[in-house]
């Protein structure tokens, strides 16, 4: 016997409803489960003191900074590099071997996995460069991590971007560098954006190329040659070395928390951007 | 006679495919010049020669001479911005940038060096009062250009053109994108225009090329077969072909 078409229909749309609200639960129960044990913790003191006894006492304020250091420079350096690589992909030369070898090159950064990120600047930035663990070496080698996201995403945006829009910039007697930053850069302004918040979340989030690089200190980061936990590296070791879960869990809610808040402040000015020419 | 555009056995290759033949055309300054033909003649082509937009296309061959005010328009880069200045085009669909009204208007005199406020904003009401928009949008200079009905769009980027003020106006099939009356609208719109202006416009429309030129060019693969007074080339052609065109004979 066959099942009736209908039946098909309804049993293949609850499977997909369920695969999906099974997607979402997950990732649900985790941030809930992560933010019950640790919300508690999170008070004042918490975000605004250094840790004492290894992170048993006291707070992430330092983690805080060393991770808003890292990420940041990270995605100062990474962004102009990135969406200057994609301008020059798409606007200044046509396909050809360099470009399929600048691509090909991005896509295989892409592939690597963070821990070898961290050797690499552990063994370039740290040792032959001379940095030592340290918020530049850190925020250095995630940069060359986040490149290829920033290229391809930023490459995509420009893509998108009309024809039509570079004909008439042409047509008024523009040069291509007037084209570019004044009508395709603003029209793919909202991918471009995309492409340097998912960065920035990767960034806040990568543990093992940090610990490689910006090291694991304790104390209040003074400059950027200062080696600086972050906060992932922090709640690593804390619950990697037994030191206290209920910090833990607590500074893994900061990490959720502040991941949300660039998510949405994003989110935000994207839509003002985007709005501004809709 | 005195000529503003003038091509000299002017050919076009995009790769081994000949786009332009031999075309010889002469354009009268302050009138409307309509260049009609089936679709993949090579309206657009010819219209991409003037203002050396072809040039943006990889694989592109030209040949031959194109003279404006009786001097030719050169190779190589340098004249180009000024080329481009003096002859400028409005495109099939209203193409406005993801901008403000005032933004899309003053791209133009920004892109030639003009940033004071006073002066750009003065352009700015001068190009818009060129395409009867300044009483509709002068409260919503800062409204997004993309929001505007079609016709006003395509109005408006007639304005952005006016704005760098141009000797020249090639329009490809400018009301292809619009209803019937903004269409009608637009004819108004270019007549006005043609007092200052040079036009030249591509249609596929044939009663449009009646209705607003003076001069038309009937072209068909590549080739210009007939030019001649708008009147004649309509009610007495002097080719079999054109006759066919014009009777309805080809899509
Ligand atoms: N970028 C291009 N590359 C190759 N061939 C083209 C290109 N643009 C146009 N053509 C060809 O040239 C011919 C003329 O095109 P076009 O000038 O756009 O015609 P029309 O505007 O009269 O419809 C067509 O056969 C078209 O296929
Ligand atoms: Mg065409």
């Amino acid at each position: 016997m066959r099942a009736s078409p209908r039946l098909t229909q309804a049993a293949s749309l609850g499977l997909m409803w369920g695969l999906a609200a099974a997607t979402i639960g997950v990732l649900a129960f985790i941030i809930i489960y992560i933010l019950a044990h640790g919300l508690p913790h999170v008070t004042w003191g918490f975000l605004t003191e250094s840790p004492r006894s290894m992170g048993r006492e006291g707070g992430v304020l330092p983690m805080i900074v060393g991770t808003a250091w890292v990420a940041g420079l990270a995605v100062v350096i990474a962004a102009p590099v990135g969406v200057a690589t994609a301008i020059y992909l798409t606007e200044y030369t046509r396909e050809g071997r360099l470009t399929a070898v600048i691509r090909f090159g991005a896509d295989c950064l892409a592939g690597i996995p963070s821990i070898i990120f961290g050797l690499f600047g552990f063994v370039f930035f740290v040792i032959t460069l001379g940095m030592g663990l340290s918020i530049v070496s850190g925020a250095l080698t995630l940069a060359v991590m986040v490149l290829p996201t920033i290229i391809r995403t930023s490459e995509e945006a420009i893509r998108a971007v009309p024809q039509a829009y570079r004909d008439v910039s042409f047509g008024l007697g523009s040069t291509r560098w007037q084209m570019v930053t004044q009508v395709v850069l603003r029209s793919a302004l909202p991918g471009i954006g995309t492409g340097i918040v998912l960065s920035i979340g990767r960034s806040i989030s990568e543990t093992a190329a940090v610990m490689l690089t910006a090291g694991s200190a304790l104390g209040l980061p003074r400059t950027a040659f200062d080696s600086s936990r972050t906060l992932a590296l922090h709640f690593y070791t804390l619950s990697r070395e037994g030191i206290s879960m209920p910090n833990a869990y607590a500074t893994a809610s900061v990490l959720i928390l502040a991941i949300l808040a660039v998510n949405l402040s994003a989110y935000w000015l994207m839509r003002r951007l985007a709005a501004g020419g809709r | 006679m005195e000529y503003k555009l003038r091509t000299e056995n002017l050919g076009l290759h995009y790769g081994d495919f000949c786009a332009l033949k031999d075309v010889n055309i002469s354009i009268r300054p302050q009138a409307i010049t309509a260049i009609i033909g089936p679709s993949g003649c090579g309206k657009s082509t010819l219209l991409r020669c003037f203002n050396r937009m072809n040039e943006l296309i990889a694989g592109v061959r030209t040949s031959g001479r194109i003279l404006l005010d009786g001097r030719a328009v050169h190779d190589g880069a340098a004249g180009l911005t000024q080329l481009r200045k003096r002859v400028g085009m409005v495109f099939q669909r209203p193409n406005p940038f993801p901008l403000s009204v005032f933004d899309n208007v003053a791209y133009g005199p920004r892109v030639h060096g003009m940033h004071k406020g006073a002066d750009l904003e003065a352009a700015v009401e001068k190009a818009l009062r060129a395409t009867a928009l300044w009483d509709a949008l002068k409260d919503k200079l800062r409204a997004p250009a993309l929001g505007l009905p079609a016709e006003q769009q395509q109005r408006l980027c007639i304005s952005r053109l006016a704005a760098v003020e141009p000797e020249v106006l090639l329009m490809d099939e400018p009301c292809s994108a619009l209803d019937p009356i903004a269409t009608e609208h637009i004819e108004e719109l270019m007549r006005e225009l043609a007092r200052r202006y040079t036009i030249v416009i591509v249609t596929h429309n044939m009663q449009q090329a009646a209705r607003v030129s003076s001069e038309t060019g009937f072209m068909l693969l590549g080739e210009l077969v007939e030019f001649g007074l708008t009147t004649a080339i309509f009610k007495n052609p002097s080719d079999k072909r054109t006759e066919d065109y014009v009777t309805g004979r080809y899509g």
